[in-house]
């Protein structure tokens, strides 16, 4: 069994579904962020059999959780202040997101201008819909 | 400053005011002759469309101003890779006003992002045309006083058909409106908006048969299958003949049943049906210019003192 320490402030991302880690990581801007991160792939879990967690050791302030309810609603977030949990974040669905999905409308107008950034709005929160700012093609979260 | 980019874009209670503009000017076009002296009008159109560009040209042009605009992707900067938003930005010093087609469907929205004048969809790819669809809602409320109350039959293309989707959703917001479909299997109203009738708890019910559903009506809006909505040319030569609309089909509906079509039409109405007094789709290209300088004066915030 690995073992991975404890951390003072931060976050612990648990319940997340099995090989999904590294996209979070990456959609959190994880990379750019001069912190330490601890990521554990295939832990064992009654509830999902394997899971994956983050263990983020930063400022509390420094993250911007709301696209990780777009990703899996069902991720359990732990906020860790001096060592121990303060606080269990509920997910909600963003209302819009950037450059996370990408637009598949061959006939959107972001097929042909690359430069202009992926947005999606949430248009239905009780289906879990969203909708391409421009074509309004629908897409659901990626879980 | 707004734009245009969807017809719900404005309330019912705008609607309402618009409409009641467009009806002045056709009460009285020649008060409204000088409204826009010295304001240039750009029609921005990547892909043909005569009909639409003629009629915003003419619109301004009734109004007093001036027209300037290309008409096709390849006499345009885009033919040398600018992009939209370049495009509008310098458009936006030449101009007062935009009305932008573009087969990229949220061109116009890009558009309007980076505008400084006030941008019109003129036609999204398969996505919106709010102007045709300001025309339908102007034309069925100048022809029977109202916009609600009535039994609607949409025939023909109802998948791909921009024009319908976006009539169906403007229409969704008057009261007691009876929606019929009619169309083949394969060119269905999308479920999105089967969905969305549903929610609401609007009446409405799909059909093969034309004639099965004639008499019911009180309107009817024809459609045209588009050769450019496809991408298998099969499918449209299997799906283009599907319905047309003659004289013995006008003979089981009621006498004061309307016809409508955002037109072109190539042969879903028979040319025996134009005399028929119920053929309102050339009234309907009329009212489409009314409704454009409406729009236009809207738009420009001018009010005539």
């Amino acid at each position: 069994m690995l073992n991975v320490g404890k951390i003072e402030e931060g976050f612990v991302l648990d319940h997340i579904k099995a090989g999904k880690s590294l996209q979070i990581y990456h959609h959190l801007g994880l990379d750019k962020l001069d912190c330490t991160v601890a990521i554990i792939k295939n832990a064992r879990s009654n509830k999902l059999g394997k899971k994956d967690i983050l263990k983020v050791e930063c400022d509390i302030d420094t993250l911007d959780l709301s696209i990780l309810a777009f990703i899996d609603h069902n991720i359990t977030v732990n906020v860790i202040k001096d060592g121990e949990i303060v606080d269990k974040k509920e997910l909600t669905l963003p209302k819009e997101i950037k450059n996370i999905i990408y637009c598949k409308n061959p006939r959107c107008i972001t097929s042909i201008e690359q430069e202009l950034p992926h947005i999606f709005v949430l248009a239905d929160p009780d289906k879990e819909i969203y909708r391409c700012k421009y074509c309004e093609e629908k897409m659901s979260p990626l879980n | 400053m707004r734009h245009l980019m969807s017809p719900l874009d404005f309330s019912v209670e705008e609607l309402e005011e618009l409409f009641i503009l467009a009806n002045d000017i056709e009460a009285d076009m020649g008060k409204y002759a000088h409204a826009c002296t010295g304001k240039k009008l750009a029609t921005c159109f990547y892909e043909p469309s005569t009909r639409t560009r003629l009629s915003f040209e003419s619109a301004m042009l009734n109004l007093g101003g001036s027209v300037i605009g290309f008409s096709d992707a390849n006499s345009s900067s885009a033919a040398k890779g600018e992009s939209v938003s370049d495009t509008i930005r310098v458009i936006s010093c030449f101009a007062d006003i935009c009305a932008m087609r573009h087969p990229k469907e949220g061109a116009p929205m890009v558009a309007a992002s980076h505008s400084s004048i006030p941008v019109i969809n003129a036609g999204d790819g398969g996505h919106q045309h709010p102007t045709q669809t300001l025309t339908d809602l102007l034309t069925i409320r100048s022809l029977k006083g109202h916009i609600g109350d009535f039994i609607i039959g949409l025939c023909g293309d109802l998948k791909f058909g921009r024009t319908v989707h976006s009539l169906i959703n403007a229409l969704m917001r008057y009261p007691g409106i009876r929606f019929v479909f009619i169309s083949p299997p394969e060119l269905r109203v999308p479920d999105y908006i089967t969905e969305s009738l549903k929610e609401k708890d609007i009446e409405y019910k799909e059909v093969i048969s034309l004639d099965e559903v004639m008499g019911e009506l009180d309107f009817l809006y024809m459609t045209r299958v588009q050769r450019e909505r496809f991408f298998n040319e099969e499918d449209y030569v299997r799906l283009k003949d599907f319905y047309i609309l003659n004289k013995e089909k006008m003979s089981l509906a009621k006498k004061d049943m309307l016809v409508l079509h955002p037109l072109p039409r190539v042969n879903e109405i028979s040319v025996e049906v134009d005399d028929d007094p119920r053929a309102a789709y050339f009234k309907q290209v009329q009212y489409g210019v009314y409704v454009r300088m409406a729009l236009i004066l809207t738009l420009l915030e001018i009010k005539l003192t």
